[in-house]
């Protein structure tokens, strides 16, 4: 196959018009699911916290915790999976603490964020940007 | 494609070896204990049969800190889902005398001493046997069942069994006497580049461990941990599946699961791992 | 029902009244996402657990739904308080409609 100029302005004009539009399906999808569980209410930052590895060495499987402490509450997502829901975990009264931990998959490197509905009505967010490295080992 | 492409590629092929990301790491956790009283030996002095190395390291080493907490617990090691069917497995009548591997073997604990000596020379079938070849043979000879196929779930999870009966075992693979034969062949696979990228095992596994090619962490590929549970597969994968793996990354034919290169090569890759412990199921990347 | 379901769940056979203590389940599913194609291009349906519950005596402890996001074999840890003895009791849904249980008993005292 051979390349001209004009072919590779082409290409590259198509690149960029997927990069200028991809981000934007992602976000709202993201936005959507956010909007799901808070209503549209504005998320403070502090009381919840969010443990992810910075570099995950497989995406099939990445171990990550969140707490918050008095929460009802906590959604993860996934903000750069095809569908970013990842598990709404409500928290009963037998509950010894508003922790959980758990596996999960990652498409790709991207921002996990974890969203608690306090008690009072009020929403708390963690975002942490987790590494998903592409290995080349197969087997 | 233009010659200059073409050298580019060449250049991008030559150079995943020695990527720019290659970070050896400075401290190395050696410190595996499972369920908090099981020591197993991740650090040994290499044996005498290795030219080119002084200490041989298991895979866990290099693995990340999430990735070692998994095989820490037995609770959090999905492995054990396997080797927990295999203990089911283990008691149920095949064939047609009604036998079970417990109508010979006590328990699996009786079997502590499998997966540090195996792949064996066994002198009555006059070849060197891997831990799946010998449980094929109580199926077929003792029970009078059906074989397993040799990449089996059942096998797979039963050699898993056996790993987990064995572990904290040391390595121990004898390497001379009529299994000597056998074991040059699969030091001579291991030495021989295969494939578009003319990659042999040493390329990787004994030249450029603690390196990365791409965001690989290359270990020193020791089988003291299979089957081994990949997070990337999300189930227990057999020592000739990762030959495989590891051949077709080469983009080479590969040999079959269950040949006799790839019981040869067992046998030599096993016996590079001598002084380390026994740790399967592990859980790797 | 998925192939050979099994549940696993670790619980201390005792705690102290009032007691927290650390719960960890596990249980075997492929957890198909909906997301892969056979080798013939076809999408694989999706297939997953799309809820836990943890109760004791009968009292919620977590409720989680459970999206494709979410691994195969799927694992929680969790805190429970125990301010008697009594019954643990864990269920996973099965988007096929199947429902896995398991039950483990705490003594205070």
């Amino acid at each position: 196959m051979t390349l001209t100029r004009r072919d590779s302005l082409v290409l590259g004009m198509g690149a960029l018009t997927a990069g200028m539009f991809l981000p934007k399906i992602v976000h709202a999808a993201t936005e959507d699911a956010i909007a799901a569980f808070t209503g549209g209410a504005d998320m403070g930052e502090g009381g919840i916290t969010l443990t992810a590895p910075e570099i995950a060495e497989n995406g099939n499987t990445v171990p990550i915790e969140v707490s918050a402490p008095g929460a009802e509450a906590i959604v993860i997502l996934a903000t750069g999976n095809p569908t970013p829901g990842v598990a709404t975990i409500n928290f009963g009264p037998m509950a010894g603490e508003q922790f959980a931990s758990t596996r999960i998959r990652l498409a790709g490197t991207q921002d996990v964020m974890a969203i608690a509905r306090m008690s009072d009505g009020s929403f708390v967010q963690a975002r942490q940007e987790v590494k998903v490295t592409i290995g080349g080992c197969g087997g | 494609m233009t010659k200059r492409t073409l050298f580019a590629g060449l250049l991008a092929t030559g150079g995943v070896l020695v990527a720019g990301l290659a970070q050896a790491q400075d401290i190395i956790n050696d410190e595996l204990v499972i369920n908090g009283d099981l020591n197993i030996v991740t650090q040994a002095p290499a044996a005498d049969h290795l030219d080119y190395m002084s200490v041989v390291r298991s895979g866990w080493t290099f693995r990340s800190t999430e990735t070692q907490a998994m095989q820490m617990d037995d609770f959090d090691n999905p492995g054990m889902l396997g080797v927990e069917s295999a203990m089911s497995d283990f008691t149920t009548a095949m064939g047609a005398d009604g036998e079970s591997c417990a109508s010979c073997h006590d328990g699996p604990e009786s079997l502590s001493n499998v997966r540090a000596t195996y792949p064996q020379w066994d002198e009555e079938h006059g070849e060197v046997q891997t831990v799946e070849m010998q449980v094929n043979e109580c199926i077929t000879e003792r029970m009078g069942a059906e074989p397993w196929g040799y990449n089996s779930t059942e096998m797979i999870n039963m050699s898993g069994l056996i790993s987990w009966a064995g572990r904290g075992e040391i390595v121990d693979i004898a390497i001379d006497g009529p299994a000597q034969e056998t074991w040059q062949m699969g030091k001579d696979l291991y030495y021989t580049r295969t494939g578009q990228l003319e990659l042999s095992c040493a390329n990787c596994h004994e030249d450029n461990y603690d390196n990365y090619i791409r965001a690989d962490h290359l270990s020193m590929g020791m089988l003291t941990g299979f089957p081994t549970y990949r997070l990337k597969d999300a189930r227990l994968v057999s020592v000739h599946s990762r030959f495989r793996g590891c051949i077709r990354d080469t983009r080479a034919e590969t040999y079959a699961v269950g040949s006799p290169e790839f019981v040869a090569l067992e046998l030599y890759v096993m016996s590079r791992g001598n002084g380390l412990s026994v740790e399967g199921p592990a859980v790797r990347n | 029902m998925a192939d050979n379901v099994r549940p696993r769940v670790r619980v201390p056979d005792s705690a102290a009244a009032g007691e927290v203590v650390s719960i960890k389940t596990l249980i075997s599913h492929p957890m198909e996402s909906g997301q892969r194609r056979d080798g013939d291009g076809n999408t694989i349906p999706r297939s997953i657990i799309n809820r836990f519950v943890a109760a004791y005596n009968g009292e919620t402890i977590i409720d989680v739904t459970m999206e494709p996001a979410i691994s195969t074999n799927p694992y929680f840890e969790f805190q429970a308080l125990i301010p008697e003895s009594g019954t643990m009791t864990f269920t996973w849904y099965d988007d096929d409609g199947s429902v896995y249980e398991d039950a483990k008993d705490i003594a205070v005292g």
